[in-house]
C-alpha cells in the first residue's frame, strides 16, 4: 500500500459540495468551526444536474426556512434568478409557494464565491475513498466507534472530530442510457466508487435508490410559437427575507404536449428502456416518473404536458421538464420530434437514469448523526431524499448540529409543528422512505401554521440562538416582527362606525352594517382582504410586503391558526414525555411484538415519536405510558 | 399522523360512571382542569325549581310541558341563572342541589345534585365533578351530551383509571389490570354480538373515510402539484360531495337511537286514571305478583319497573299511579311521576276501562300523552264486564293510537294476546323503516356518537368554508378533522397515506 501523509487538521470535513454540503460547510463554518469542504470535481460545487429552478410547492417553504435559519439558498437563488412565480396563489396561504427559474452556470458561480469567501471555511478537490473509524479505546463495550478524518484516493489523511456526508448521487453511481450502463456520477462526472464500498464494509445500512433526468435541447431548434409561454409574475418576491425587492428583467418558460405519436414510439419501444429491462435495481421516486413510466402507468392520458425552460442566461440549453427517460438516443430523438414545437430538436444531452448509493435514514437521529459512529452526520441524497432544497435543509441542520455537538451544546431540532425542514427529517429518520423522499404541502399536518411568509418568525430566533444567524439579520428581524405586531394590534383596535361603511359595504354587495367592525374583523370577512379595505383605512403606515402579508394573515385567518395551535397542545404532553434509550421493549407486558421490534430497532427519545412509528399502535402508546409510570416507581 | 386525543391529559373528559339500568341513580363524572368550568355551563342551583306549592307539577324531564306554562316560568328564572353571579361559588366537596339545564335551548334536562371535587386528592388526581342524575338513561345521556359539547370530551375505555395510575393514585397490580383492560379492547374481546354490530359498523365508517379520503387525495393533488395538467377542484362539486358525507353521516347517528333501545332497553309506561287494571296489565305481562292489584283507586303510588324480554329485546315496563288531580299530597307525587314516565317512555299503554263511559280523567290523560306525541297503545280493557265504549270511541279520544279490547282482572285470560300485540309493536318500533335487523348499523357507544358528531360539525363547517369560498387550504383542516374523528371510531391510527394516494392516482412529473 502506498504511503499516506497527513494534509491537514479540521474541526469539521464535509464530504460533498452540492446543495447539502455547502449548506453544512457554510453553517459549520459560520459557528467558528474549521471546515474542509472536499468534492472530487469543484466545477459540481452547487451544480444542479437536473431542473433549473428552487422553490415550488413545500420546495420553496423549505428554502424560506433555510434562509430564516441563517442558511445561503435563499440569498443565492435571489442572486441569480432569471424568472419568479407565486404559486397556488388561490388556494390559500398555506400552500403560496414561491418558485425561481435558476440561471444554473450563475448559480453555480456565486455559490462558490460565498464559499471561497468564508472565514474558517476550505474548499479543496479531491476524491475521498474512506471514512477513518477508531474504536474506543476504553474498555467499556458500549462504547461508540468515532470519526477521525478522512482518506482520499490519492492517499492524504484530513483528520477532523466530525464528518459530514453529502454525497448526493455520486456514491456508486451508475448512469443508464438505453441498455448501456456506466459508472458515473451526474452529469458525466466521476462517481466515487471506493467510498462506497468503504461506508458498507463500516457497517452502514445502504441502498440502492434511482432518479432520472430529461435530455436538453438547444432553443434555437425550437419553435417557441407553437407552444404557450409562461412568463414570470409581474411582482417579484423575493425568497431571502433579507431583500425587500428585486428587480429584473424575466426569462419565459413554455409549456406543449406529448401526443398519440409520442406514445406510441415509446410503446414500441419499452423493451429497449433500461427502466423495464430489469438493468435498474434501484427504486424511483413516484413524483417524479420517467416519460415511459407515466405511460405505462397512466395508459388513458391521451397526452403529458412538457415544459420547456431555460437553463441560464448564457447558453442555448433549454431543460425539458416532465420528459426524464431511461430509452435509447435514437428513440428519444424519435420521439422528441413528434412534440409540436420539437419537429427539429436538437438534443445537447440526453435523457438519463442514475443509480446510487444511499443510508436507511433511520439509522439517523433526529440532529441527522449516525447512529453508531460518534461524529458522523449525514445529509441529503445521501440520506434517501430528493430536490435541492431537501438536500440544502438537511445540510443546515446536519452542519448546525454538528457544530453544537462540537461546542457542547444542545442540539437544535425542529419539530413538526414548527417547521417543513422538521416535517422532512421527522418522516426521514422515524418513518424511513423507500423512494427518494420530496416535501409536500400535504406532508404538514400544521400546515396553517407553517407559512412561507411566517419562516423567519418560525425560526431566526432559533437560528440566533444557534449561532448561525448574523446580528444584521436579527436586527432586521426583530424591527420587522415589531411593525408587524404594530400594526396588527392597530387593526384589531381601529373602530369603524355603521355610517363609515356603508357606502363600502354597498359597493360590496353586502347588507348595511348594523354594528360597528373593527379594520381586523373587516379583513377577516370572506372576499375582502388588507388591499381591499385600504380606502376605509387611509392612514395605514407604510410597510413592506412581507410585512403586511405577515400581518394580514395573522388576522383574516386566526380561527384555524388557533384550532391547529389547539391540536399541537394535545400533542404536546406526548412530544414531551421521554423514553429511556436502555428500554427493554421486549419486555414490556402488553406491548405487541411489531411494536417491541419497531421500538427496539428505532430507539425513539420520545413517546411523540414513538408514536409516529408505523408499526406502533395508539394501544401500544398506553402500554409505554403505563410502563414509564411504573418504571418511575420503582426507581 | 396518529391521533391524539387518545393520549393528551391536558383534556377534560367525561363518562357515564354508573351501569344504565336498573340503579337507583346514574352518576357522569367529568375529570380535568376544565371540570368545574363544564359544570358551571350547564348548573343551576336549587333557587330554579319551581315553587313546591301550588297545583303546578315539577316535571323535570318534560319538553312537553313547553306547552303548559312551567317552561315559561323556568325560562325567566333561568335567564336569572345564566347571570354568572348568580351561579354559585362551588365549593370543593360539597353536595349541590339543582337542574342540568341545555344552554343552547334553555330546556331543563334533569334533576341533580352535583359534587365539585378539587385536585389532587381525587380518584383521577385531577379536579372532579359528579353529577348525580335521577337515573333515566335519557337524562344522562343528555347530560353527558351537553358536557361533551361544553368542554369535555368522552372518555376512551378506562381512561378514569388510567388518569388515577398515572396520578399516581393506583399501585402497580392495578396497573396491570389497567393494562388487561387495553389488551381486550385492542384483542376485540367483546361478545360475539357486540363485535357484529360494530363490525358493521366499521364497514361503514371504513366507507367515509375512504371517500374523504377522495377528498383530500384530490385537494393534496391541487395544491401540492399547481402546474400539473390535473383537474382543479370545482367548489360547487366538493360542496356537493362534502354534502353527501353530511347526510350519510347524520343518517349513522339516527341509528344511535335504535342502538339505544338494542342496549338500554325499550321503555314502556302504563298509564290510566285509577282501578281500571293497569297493575293487572303488568302482572300478566310478568307473570309475577309483584304489583298490588287492588280496586282501591291511587294505591300504586310508586312507579313499578320490571323488565321482560321480548323477541331478544328487552323491554322496561313502568306501571304509575293513576293520573288524575288530586289533593291528596302523596298520591300528587305518583302522579308526577306519571307525567314523567311518560316523557320517558318509548311507547305508552294507555288503559281505559270498556265497561264504563268516559271521564273527565281518562280525557284529561288523552289530552296529555297527544302533547307528548308517543306512540301509545290505547287498551279498552274490562271487556268482560260488558263493552261500554266502542274501538270509534276510543279512536275519537286518541286519534293516531292503536286500539285493543282486553278484559285483563287479576289473574284474567286475555295475557297471550296482550303479549302478542307488544312483540308486534316493539318490532315494529325498533326495525321499522329503513332500518332493518340484519344489516342495520347501529351506533351503541356514546363514544362512537361524540366522534361521529365531531365529524359532522367538521364537514359541515367544510361546507361552510366551501360556500364562502375560502381557499382550500382552510377546508382541508376541517376534512381532515373528520377523517382524523371517524379513524378514531376504528382505531385507526391516521395514517400519512394522503401521500401515497396521490402518487398512485395522478400521474405527476416535474
Amino acid at each position: 500500500m502506498a504511503e499516506e501523509y497527513v494534509l491537514g487538521t479540521y474541526d469539521v470535513i464535509v464530504v460533498g459540495a452540492g446543495h447539502a454540503g455547502c449548506e453544512a460547510a457554510l453553517a459549520c463554518a459560520r459557528m467558528g468551526e474549521k471546515t474542509l469542504m472536499l468534492a472530487t470535481d469543484l466545477t459540481s460545487l452547487a451544480m444542479m444536474p437536473c431542473n433549473p429552478a428552487i422553490g415550488g410547492t413545500g420546495k420553496g417553504h423549505l428554502v424560506r426556512e433555510i434562509d430564516a435559519l441563517g442558511g445561503q439558498m435563499g440569498l443565492n437563488i435571489d442572486k441569480t434568478m432569471i424568472q419568479s412565480r407565486m404559486l397556488n396563489m388561490s388556494k390559500g396561504p398555506a400552500v403560496h409557494s414561491l418558485r425561481a427559474q435558476a440561471d444554473k452556470n450563475q448559480y453555480h458561480i456565486e455559490m462558490k464565491k460565498t464559499v471561497e469567501q468564508q472565514e474558517n471555511l476550505y474548499l479543496k478537490q479531491a476524491e475521498v475513498t474512506e471514512l477513518l473509524v477508531e474504536s474506543q479505546s476504553s474498555a467499556d463495550p458500549n462504547a461508540m466507534p468515532f470519526v477521525t478524518g478522512v482518506r482520499t484516493a490519492t492517499h492524504a489523511i484530513y483528520n477532523a472530530k466530525a464528518v459530514i456526508l453529502c454525497t448526493g448521487t455520486f456514491l456508486g453511481g451508475k448512469v443508464f442510457i438505453g441498455d448501456s450502463v456506466h459508472e458515473s456520477g451526474p452529469n458525466g462526472m466521476a462517481p466515487a466508487t471506493a467510498l462506497a464500498e468503504n461506508l458498507r464494509a463500516l457497517g452502514l445500512p445502504m441502498r440502492r435508490f434511482k432518479t432520472g433526468t430529461p435530455a436538453r435541447a438547444l432553443a434555437s431548434s425550437l419553435d417557441f410559437s407553437k407552444m404557450t409561454e409562461q412568463k414570470g409574475d409581474a411582482h417579484i418576491v423575493p425568497f431571502s427575507f433579507m431583500n425587500d425587492k428585486i428587480e429584473k428583467e424575466q426569462i419565459s418558460c413554455y409549456l406543449t404536449y406529448t401526443n398519440e405519436r409520442t406514445h406510441q414510439i415509446i410503446r414500441d419501444n419499452f423493451h429497449r428502456s433500461a427502466l423495464f429491462g430489469g438493468q435498474i435495481e434501484g427504486i424511483g421516486p413516484r413524483y417524479c416518473p420517467s416519460i415511459e413510466d407515466k405511460i405505462k402507468r397512466f395508459s388513458d392520458k391521451p397526452r403529458h404536458q412538457l415544459f420547456v425552460e431555460p437553463e441560464g442566461l448564457d447558453t442555448e440549453e433549454m431543460y425539458l421538464q416532465g420528459m426524464s427517460s431511461s430509452l435509447p438516443e435514437d428513440v428519444q430523438q424519435a420521439f422528441y420530434e413528434t412534440i409540436e414545437g420539437l419537429e427539429n430538436i436538437e438534443i445537447v444531452r440526453p435523457a438519463y437514469a442514475i443509480e446510487y448509493d444511499c443510508i436507511d435514514p433511520t439509522a439517523l437521529d433526529h440532529t441527522l448523526h449516525y447512529k453508531d459512529i460518534d461524529g458522523l452526520f449525514c445529509a441529503g441524497q445521501f440520506n434517501g431524499s430528493s430536490g435541492y432544497e431537501e438536500a440544502g435543509a438537511q445540510g443546515l441542520m446536519a452542519g448546525i448540529n454538528c457544530a453544537l455537538s462540537l461546542q457542547g451544546k444542545e442540539p437544535l431540532v425542529l419539530a413538526r409543528n414548527e417547521a417543513y425542514i422538521g416535517v422532512l427529517i421527522d418522516d426521514l429518520v422515524l418513518k424511513g422512505t423507500n423512494e427518494p423522499y420530496r416535501i409536500m404541502t400535504s406532508r404538514a399536518e400544521y400546515r396553517i401554521l407553517l407559512r412561507q411568509d411566517n419562516a423567519d418568525v418560525r425560526l431566526t430566533e432559533k437560528g440566533y440562538q444557534a449561532g448561525l444567524v448574523t446580528e444584521e439579520r436579527y436586527r432586521r428581524y426583530l424591527a420587522k416582527r415589531e411593525r408587524v405586531q404594530a400594526e396588527v394590534e392597530r387593526l384589531r383596535t381601529t373602530e369603524l362606525l355603521p355610517g363609515q361603511l356603508d357606502d363600502f359595504f354597498a359597493a360590496h354587495g353586502m347588507p348595511p352594517a348594523k354594528n360597528k367592525y373593527t379594520l381586523a374583523e373587516l379583513i377577516k370577512r370572506p372576499g375582502l382582504d388588507y388591499r381591499e379595505i385600504a380606502v376605509l383605512d387611509p392612514d395605514r403606515p407604510a410597510l413592506s410586503d412581507h410585512e403586511i402579508t405577515q400581518a394580514e394573515v395573522e388576522i383574516k385567518y386566526e380561527g384555524y391558526i388557533d384550532k391547529q395551535l389547539r391540536q399541537i397542545e394535545r400533542f404536546r404532553k406526548l412530544e414531551e414525555k421521554e423514553l429511556p434509550a436502555e428500554a427493554d421493549y421486549e419486555s414490556i407486558r402488553g406491548l405487541r411484538i411489531e411494536a417491541a421490534q419497531k421500538l427496539t430497532a428505532m430507539r425513539p427519545k420520545t413517546l411523540g415519536m414513538a408514536s409516529r412509528i408505523s408499526g406502533v399502535s395508539p394501544a401500544d402508546i398506553q402500554v409505554l405510558l403505563i410502563w414509564l409510570e411504573q418504571r418511575k416507581r420503582q426507581a | 399522523m396518529s391521533n391524539g386525543i387518545l393520549y393528551s391529559n391536558e383534556d377534560t373528559i367525561a363518562a357515564v360512571s354508573t351501569a344504565y339500568g336498573e340503579g337507583g341513580i346514574g352518576i357522569v363524572r367529568i375529570s380535568g382542569p376544565d371540570s368545574l368550568s363544564v359544570l358551571r355551563k350547564l348548573f343551576r342551583t336549587g333557587r330554579f325549581s319551581v315553587p313546591d306549592s301550588g297545583e303546578e307539577n315539577i316535571n323535570a324531564t318534560s319538553p312537553n310541558t313547553d306547552a303548559t306554562g312551567i317552561a315559561t316560568d323556568s325560562s325567566v328564572n333561568m335567564s336569572d341563572a345564566c347571570d354568572i353571579d348568580a351561579c354559585a361559588e362551588f365549593e370543593s366537596r360539597h353536595m349541590y342541589y339543582g337542574h342540568i339545564i341545555d344552554p343552547d335551548t334553555g330546556e331543563m334536562v334533569d334533576e341533580v345534585l352535583a359534587v365539585y371535587m378539587k385536585g389532587p386528592h381525587t380518584y383521577t388526581c385531577e379536579d372532579v365533578v359528579e353529577i348525580n342524575g335521577h337515573g333515566s338513561v335519557a337524562a344522562l345521556r343528555k347530560i353527558l351530551a351537553l358536557a361533551l359539547s361544553h368542554g369535555a370530551r368522552m372518555a376512551e375505555p378506562g381512561e378514569f383509571t388510567r388518569r388515577a395510575f398515572l396520578g399516581g393514585r393506583l399501585d402497580l397490580s392495578q396497573a396491570e389490570a389497567v393494562m388487561d383492560l387495553i389488551e381486550a379492547e385492542t384483542d376485540g374481546s367483546l361478545s360475539a354480538a357486540a363485535s357484529q354490530l360494530s363490525g358493521r359498523l366499521s364497514a361503514r365508517i371504513h366507507e367515509l373515510r375512504k371517500d374523504l379520503m377522495d377528498i383530500l387525495v384530490d385537494m393534496a393533488v391541487n395544491m401540492d402539484y399547481p402546474d400539473e395538467d390535473i383537474e382543479e377542484i370545482v367548489y360547487g362539486k366538493l360542496s356537493d360531495s362534502l354534502k353527501g358525507l353530511i347526510e350519510r353521516i347524520r343518517v349513522l347517528l339516527a341509528t344511535a337511537d335504535t342502538g339505544r333501545l338494542l342496549k338500554d332497553g325499550l321503555k314502556v309506561a302504563i298509564v290510566g286514571r285509577p282501578n281500571v287494571g293497569k297493575s293487572s296489565l303488568l302482572n300478566a305481562l310478568t307473570g309475577m305478583e309483584r304489583a298490588i292489584v287492588t280496586h282501591v283507586p291511587g294505591t300504586t303510588r310508586d312507579t313499578i319497573t320490571e323488565t321482560i324480554d321480548l323477541g331478544g329485546i328487552p323491554v322496561r315496563i313502568m306501571d304509575t299511579a293513576g293520573i288524575r288531580e288530586t289533593s291528596d299530597e302523596i298520591e300528587r307525587i305518583g302522579i308526577e311521576r306519571s307525567r314523567a314516565s311518560v316523557q320517558e317512555a318509548d311507547l305508552v299503554f294507555f288503559v281505559v276501562d270498556g265497561s264504563d263511559v268516559l271521564t273527565e280523567e281518562d280525557r284529561e290523560i288523552a289530552t296529555m300523552l297527544k302533547e307528548a306525541g308517543k306512540k301509545t297503545l290505547l287498551l279498552l280493557n274490562k271487556q268482560d264486564l260488558g263493552g261500554v265504549l266502542t274501538e270509534e270511541d276510543a279512536a275519537a279520544l286518541l286519534p293516531g293510537a292503536m286500539v285493543k279490547l282486553t278484559q285483563l282482572r287479576t289473574g284474567a285470560a286475555d295475557e297471550g294476546r296482550v303479549s302478542e300485540v307488544l312483540e308486534e309493536l316493539v318490532r315494529g318500533m325498533v326495525y321499522s323503516g329503513s332500518v332493518k335487523q340484519n344489516d342495520a348499523v347501529m351506533i351503541t357507544g356514546a363514544r362512537h356518537e361524540a366522534l361521529l358528531t365531531a365529524a359532522l360539525q367538521s364537514l359541515t363547517d367544510a361546507a361552510a368554508r366551501t360556500a364562502e369560498g375560502e381557499p382550500l387550504d382552510l377546508i382541508e383542516i376541517d376534512v381532515h378533522e373528520a377523517y382524523d374523528a371517524l379513524g378514531e371510531i376504528i382505531g385507526e391510527a391516521v395514517a400519512g397515506d394522503v401521500v401515497d394516494q396521490v402518487f398512485a392516482r395522478f400521474c405527476l412529473g416535474k
